[in-house]
């Protein structure tokens, strides 16, 4: 159950609290977030909206702990993220956090199944078994006979969905996805939101998605605006 | 081992690039193993030198010779262990381009004060009753097909006339630095035959009993010829070898000159192909970092890659100067130990990923303080 206004939820899996986040621009300082607050449960759906520069990104990037709040407090399955160092942070995101970007990100000189592999490569896994996960991770995603194709062989859904597959593999306790359907033709689009939708309803994933595709909002739990830097539930 | 794929693909994702850095890498690393051979042959004298061998030669000049008596003078000397003594022929073997070093010797002492040279006995004892004998180096024997019980012409240049040699041994080195271009005689056959300088060797070797003594040694042969006709000066093998070798100029500074230029473009080449790949890969950087990669773990795949170029550069390049010097090269007649040894091999590919290290360390720093939100803005 997701929820902004910073009352307790003693279930939530992200817990946001108070968060500030500001850029400085020479002298001039940008407050992005402003006191935020977000509460989001096991299972969640979430979308964020909102206008470019609104700090929907930013919000993500702080989620998944790829950059640090100015102030407030950022909770994950009881893990206070924002006072990790660097090199915890990296072991936490390999454990707990899969990312999906609107331009995939692949590496190009890599297989799909090269590609998959990445975070597992972290892991103390032998190579049978992470061929046993990459394998599950591309059949979930519908492309196990895609395996040595390499980005450049691939149309833009299939390599959403490697990037999909990527951020699965090492089973994460959520996935933030940044415009995961902004570089995709409708059709292409409405593929990767199904997938999305199958891997909550199938595999009981947390999914917190930026997007400006009100048709890709739709298919979330809650969607939910940002304004003046906090976040406000949209009515459906 | 599981990062290999990783770094091979990196490797050669750009694969001219990486060939012309793996190339000039390989150039340079083969104009050090030439480098190093070269020097290896003026110091092979230097390095076989015995560190309980002194040589005794005139105070005015090593052309200048000292007198046969000082022989038994010398074994008088308190530390001094045995002696022997030599001649420079400086004769022509049918064209004069056919240069090789000719000695004449004492038959008795000779190799006895250069157990290196090793002589099969049944060679030595015909070379021992034959006075027209002569022992030829390994190197010299093949270069002209000298064999055994041949006789051989040689025109003096020093004493006149041509002198006629029996080929009676042909030696060999126990170590790969022993010279085997030498020509000895017996001196005998030398005093017998030449019309002047009878009376007079060239220079003498004197083994010491005590290596740690032989300063002193050489300090009391001195003195006991100072102020006489033929004043003397000792010094121990190695440091005549060095003030030999530095009468043809300082080589070592020479090829240490021309070593730390390339030392230094190769800097240059490997930095900015590193440079140039990482620039390339921000966004896949910040990916890796992304997916759990710590900044430590970016820096050593940039490394890694960094010193994996300069290494298959330092192999080829290495290889490719251990082959030319295996090659039948008309060098090798003016430098018989013209030999690219083990060490200045294993020194070379050192030299290579030193090279790749220090040349990847910047970019990889760079890599390493990647910020994954700024990396992945640029996208």
């Amino acid at each position: 159950m997701v929820k902004v206004d910073g009352t307790n939820n003693k279930d939530a899996l992200i817990r946001v609290r108070d968060l500030d986040k500001k850029y400085h621009r020479g002298s001039e300082v940008i407050d992005v977030l402003q006191g935020l607050n977000l509460d989001v449960s096991v299972g969640d759906f979430v979308a964020f909206m909102g206008p470019s520069g609104s700090g929907k990104t930013t919000l993500l990037n702080l989620l998944g702990g790829l950059d640090v709040p100015s102030d407030g407090t950022i909770t994950v399955a009881g893990e206070q993220i924002n006072r990790m160092s660097g090199r915890v942070l990296s072991a936490w995101r390999a454990r707990h956090v899969g990312f999906v970007f609107q331009m995939y990100n692949l590496i190009p000189v890599l297989t799909a199944f090269q590609n998959v592999e990445l975070p597992l490569l972290l892991t103390k896994l032998s190579k049978s078994d992470r061929r046993r996960h990459v394998e599950t991770a591309l059949s979930i995603v519908g492309l196990s006979d895609r395996m040595q194709h390499y980005p450049r062989q691939l149309s833009g859904g299939q390599e959403q969905r490697v990037a999909i597959a990527r951020a699965i593999v090492a089973d994460p306790t959520f996935l933030l996805c940044d415009e995961p359907t902004g570089d995709l033709d409708r059709k292409s689009a409405d593929e990767i939101m199904d997938l999305l939708v199958r891997l909550i309803g199938e595999h009981r994933k947390t999914i917190l998605m930026v997007t400006h595709d009100p048709r890709a909002a739709e298919r979330a739990q809650s969607v939910l605006h940002l304004e003046k830097g906090a976040l406000v539930e949209a009515h459906r | 081992m599981k990062f290999l794929p990783l770094i091979l693909r990196n490797l050669f994702r750009k694969k001219i690039r990486t060939t012309l850095t793996v190339l000039s890498i390989a150039v340079a690393l083969f104009l050090y193993g030439l480098l190093a051979t070269i020097d290896t042959a003026f110091r092979s004298g230097v390095d076989a030198a015995g560190a309980d061998r002194l040589i005794c030669r005139n105070k005015t000049s090593l052309i200048m010779p000292l007198p046969v008596s000082y022989r038994e003078r010398i074994l008088q000397i308190d530390g001094v262990a045995d002696l022997t003594y030599a001649s420079w022929f400086g004769g022509v073997y049918q064209d004069p381009h056919n240069f090789f070093q000719q000695f004449a010797i004492d038959k008795d002492s000779y190799l006895r004060i250069y157990p290196e040279l090793v002589v099969p006995k049944a060679q030595m004892d015909a070379f021992l009753n034959d006075r027209e004998g002569a022992i030829v180096g390994r190197h010299t024997a093949e270069r002209f097909n000298f064999t055994l019980g041949q006789r051989i012409p040689i025109q003096g240049t020093i004493f006149a006339g041509t002198w006629e040699f029996n080929i009676r041994g042909i030696y060999d080195g126990r170590r790969p630095e022993d010279d085997t271009s030498l020509f000895m005689f017996r001196h005998d056959y030398l005093d017998e035959r030449r019309v002047w300088g009878r009376g007079v060797v060239g220079w003498y070797i004197v083994k010491v009993r005590n290596p740690q003594e032989a300063a002193k040694v050489a300090k009391a042969i001195d003195a006991r010829f100072a102020n006489s006709a033929f004043e003397s000066v000792t010094e121990p093998e190695k440091v005549f070898m060095i003030g030999f070798l530095k009468q043809m100029g300082n080589i070592q500074l020479l090829i240490l000159s021309i070593g730390l230029v390339v030392l230094f473009t190769l800097l240059l080449v490997t930095g900015n192909t590193m440079a140039i790949a990482v620039r390339e890969r921000t966004g896949e950087l910040a990916v890796l970092k992304t997916v759990g990669f710590t900044d430590r773990a970016v820096l050593s795949l940039v490394l890694v890659e960094s010193v994996a170029i300069a290494l298959i550069g330092g192999c080829v390049g290495v290889g490719m100067a251990k082959l030319l010097t295996l090659a039948p090269l008309s060098i090798k007649n003016f430098m018989p130990v013209f030999y690219f040894s083990p060490t200045r091999m294993i020194g070379g590919m050192l030299l290579a990923a030193a090279v790749g290290f220090i040349a990847g360390l910047l970019p990889a720093i760079l890599a390493m303080r990647l910020r994954i939100v700024d990396a992945l803005r640029r996208v």
